[in-house]
């Protein structure tokens, strides 16, 4: 079997602080880590290969920095791992993005399965898994929380907001998995060594290793463009109640029939 | 660009029945294009045995012309062929936008028996209405729902497209913007129209809530977005408004995919390429949880617990609290990694987004994660033993103290009123 995975690597959004006075975001020394659910999308791409063999490759598209998270990935077990790295592939969206990550797992051949996490931490979209679907002519089963494979068949659980579903499709597919399908191993540190000792563990691939329209890539070719960000606010002032434990209480019930809304 | 490679074409005229939108015809044994009926779809680029057809699509993405592109619309979800609370408020939504832009607003549902949706989504301000009944497509499929959809956008031509960001909302809305190349901006909270250009402001939390971004999609049409579920203000229903209802067919059991909207004089062919419509994924079940009966959205009163609440039973007095007043039990994301409560209570980013009319924050420090989910609540009560957790910075009203104390009181006193 197959399997490629994709993944991104993200600041830990857990860690981001805010510069009130700036309104901006302070980025420096916040910790870059594999997006949580891209750990649980290559967790279930090696538990699948050690129970049906094959081969898992994964594949980032970041800046150069980004190889960290494809050695943490080959010190989880994948096969394989390709950066996609190029200048020409800064600013790209969603949609630029998949194009690109498509192009690319075309290049590396026949697939049985594509794991991506359901979204990332930084951008929440979800949407470049699908995309990355609708681009290969693929089907795809998202927000999976179970897996299990028949022949050439995935039947798969499909998280809902009020229960979930069960769906069957035909190999090649694409599944985004979410927090909870599994629990994802330690990365072997005897496969660290490993990949910063033998060369070529981790592939860089830039633009002019694999085949795409130059004209589809980046910023220039995304159709979204970020406009305007700013860091939210309430524009109110809070109003503490102060007394003994029953003063409060008091207080507090005294406001809410206020604004009658008890 | 469609081009006609004329060496190449020999007459055979097999595009001109496979073109869902009459934009090619023979002339002089050469299929020629007409340009303002093509959508580029690429139907007929599949259909012609002799290559005599190509896409160029460098020149199509620079030189779009969008004005043929107007209206607004929302697809419109539902479930057992009731329509989500999400699908009214785009619609409510829909209207405010397209009375700024002075179009029309339509929405398109999908589903087996769906009629009755019609006048609810007229109720609250859709000017047309697409039904696609087929018991085939009674329960959400990725593949019929995306190439249904993006047949009816390619037909109709709409500026805005706007999906609810429900699960299968976010499952279609990428697959549909892959299809027809162009952007989708996730979860949007709030939605704008820039006057200048009639663009769309698409504004939406980045960064697990830490920051918000406008994003616009100014050359590629329409320009969609998923929005969050409870985010945008339902309008009330009028039903004096009239409105249009097309009733649109596909053929979902036929190799040949032929697709027409009927009680129309004008019988419209739509057709979807049947290898893209993927019957071949199919549900084996739908599961309802039990938990069903957290309905955070439409709750007025909400009384969410923290890591404050101390251990798994500390909730019972968070729960006490929240049925003297009526109200349903929240969580921060803490407490359900911790798995003291479930998945269905949790309020912020990778919660729900709710706004009840009082929210009661207990023991909860206020991560930006879980603001994001619950600020725009309309008032807002913070129970928290830090006075300098965040969590006050966003409250109306706050008591430092201890919620063990505070909660069993507020629970007798409301017990006494109500």
């Amino acid at each position: 079997m197959k399997i490629v995975v994709c993944v991104k690597q993200v600041p830990d959004t857990n860690e981001v602080k805010i510069d009130e006075k700036k309104g901006t975001l302070i980025r420096e020394g916040v910790p870059s880590i594999i997006n949580p659910e891209d750990k649980i999308a290559i967790e279930e791409a090696v538990r699948l290969k050690e129970e049906f063999g094959g081969e898992v490759t994964v594949i980032s598209m970041g800046p150069p920095q980004a190889k960290d998270a494809l050695v943490e990935a080959y010190a989880m077990g994948a096969d394989k791992a390709i950066l996609l790295s190029d200048k020409a592939f800064a600013g790209s969206d969603t949609w630029a993005t998949a194009y690109t990550l498509s192009q690319a797992i075309k290049e590396t051949g026949q697939f049985d399965l594509i794991f991506c996490g359901r979204q990332a931490i930084d951008g929440d979209t979800a949407q470049v898994g699908p995309q990355v679907a609708e681009n290969l002519s693929i089907p795809q089963i998202t927000y999976v929380k179970g897996v299990d494979i028949e022949d050439d068949e995935i039947i798969a659980k499909r998280q809902l907001e009020d229960g979930y579903s069960v769906i069957k499709t035909k190999l090649p597919a694409l599944l985004t998995v979410i927090d909870g399908l599994n629990e994802p191993r330690y990365p072997s540190i005897k496969r660290i060594i490993d990949a910063y000792n033998k060369e070529d563990t981790i592939q860089t691939w830039t633009v002019e290793d694999f085949e795409v329209d130059k004209d589809k890539l980046g910023l220039d070719a995304s159709p979204t463009q970020v406009y305007d960000t700013f860091v939210p606010t309430r524009d109110h002032e809070p109003e503490i109640l102060e007394g003994d434990v029953e003063e409060k209480v008091e207080k507090l019930i005294k406001k809410l029939k206020e604004e009658k809304v008890v | 660009m469609l081009n006609v490679i004329e060496k190449k074409c020999t007459g055979c005229a097999v595009c001109i029945d496979k073109c869902p939108f009459d934009a090619l015809e023979m002339k002089n044994n050469i299929a020629v294009v007409d340009y303002n009926s093509c959508t580029m779809c690429g139907l007929c680029v599949k259909s012609c045995e002799y290559d005599a057809l190509e896409l160029n699509e460098e020149s199509s993405q620079s030189k779009k012309d969008n004005s043929n592109y107007s209206g607004v619309c929302v697809i419109a979800e539902q479930r057992d062929n009731v329509l989500m609370d999400v699908s009214l408020e785009l619609v409510s939504e829909g209207r405010k936008l397209a009375d700024q832009l002075d179009v029309k607003l339509s929405a398109v549902v999908l589903g087996s028996d769906i009629k009755d949706t019609a006048n609810e989504l007229i109720a609250h301000g859709a000017n047309q209405v697409y039904l696609v009944e087929d018991e085939k497509l009674k329960n959400y499929r990725t593949g019929p729902y995306t190439s249904i959809i993006t047949n009816i956008i390619n037909k109709f031509k709409p500026e805005i497209v706007l999906l609810g960001a429900t699960h299968n909302g976010r499952d279609l809305g990428p697959r549909i913007s892959a299809r027809i190349n162009t952007g989708l901006t996730a979860d949007c909270t709030e939605l704008a129209i820039e006057e200048k250009r009639g663009i769309l402001l698409q504004t939406r939390p980045a960064f697990g809530g830490n920051l918000m971004a406008t994003i616009v999609c100014p050359d590629h049409r329409p320009q969609m977005s998923t929005v969050r579920p409870g985010v945008m203000e339902k309008s009330e229903p009028d039903y004096s408004r009239t409105g249009g209802i097309k009733e649109c067919k596909f053929d979902l059991d036929s190799d040949e995919i032929d697709s027409e909207i009927v009680k129309k004089s004008k019988i419209i062919n739509l057709a979807p390429d049947s290898s893209e419509l993927d019957l071949y994924t199919e549900i084996k079940e739908i599961v309802k949880q039990a938990n069903k009966s957290v309905n955070l959205e439409k709750a007025d009163i909400i009384v969410s617990g923290g890591r404050g609440v101390g251990k798994p039973d500390g909730f019972s007095t968070i729960k006490e609290l929240a049925s003297a007043l009526n109200g349903e039990v929240g969580a921060s994301r803490a407490v359900v990694d911790e798995g003291w409560i479930e998945k269905g209570h949790q309020v912020g980013q990778t919660g729900k987004t709710v706004k009840p009319k009082v929210y009661i924050a207990c023991g909860i420090s206020g991560a930006i994660q879980h603001r994001a989910g619950m600020e725009n609540s309309d008032i807002i009560i913070a129970i928290n033993t830090d006075s300098e957790a965040p969590i006050f910075e966003v409250c109306d009203y706050g008591i430092v103290g201890d919620l063990h104390q505070i909660v069993p009181l507020l629970s007798e006193a409301f017990q006494a009123t109500v």
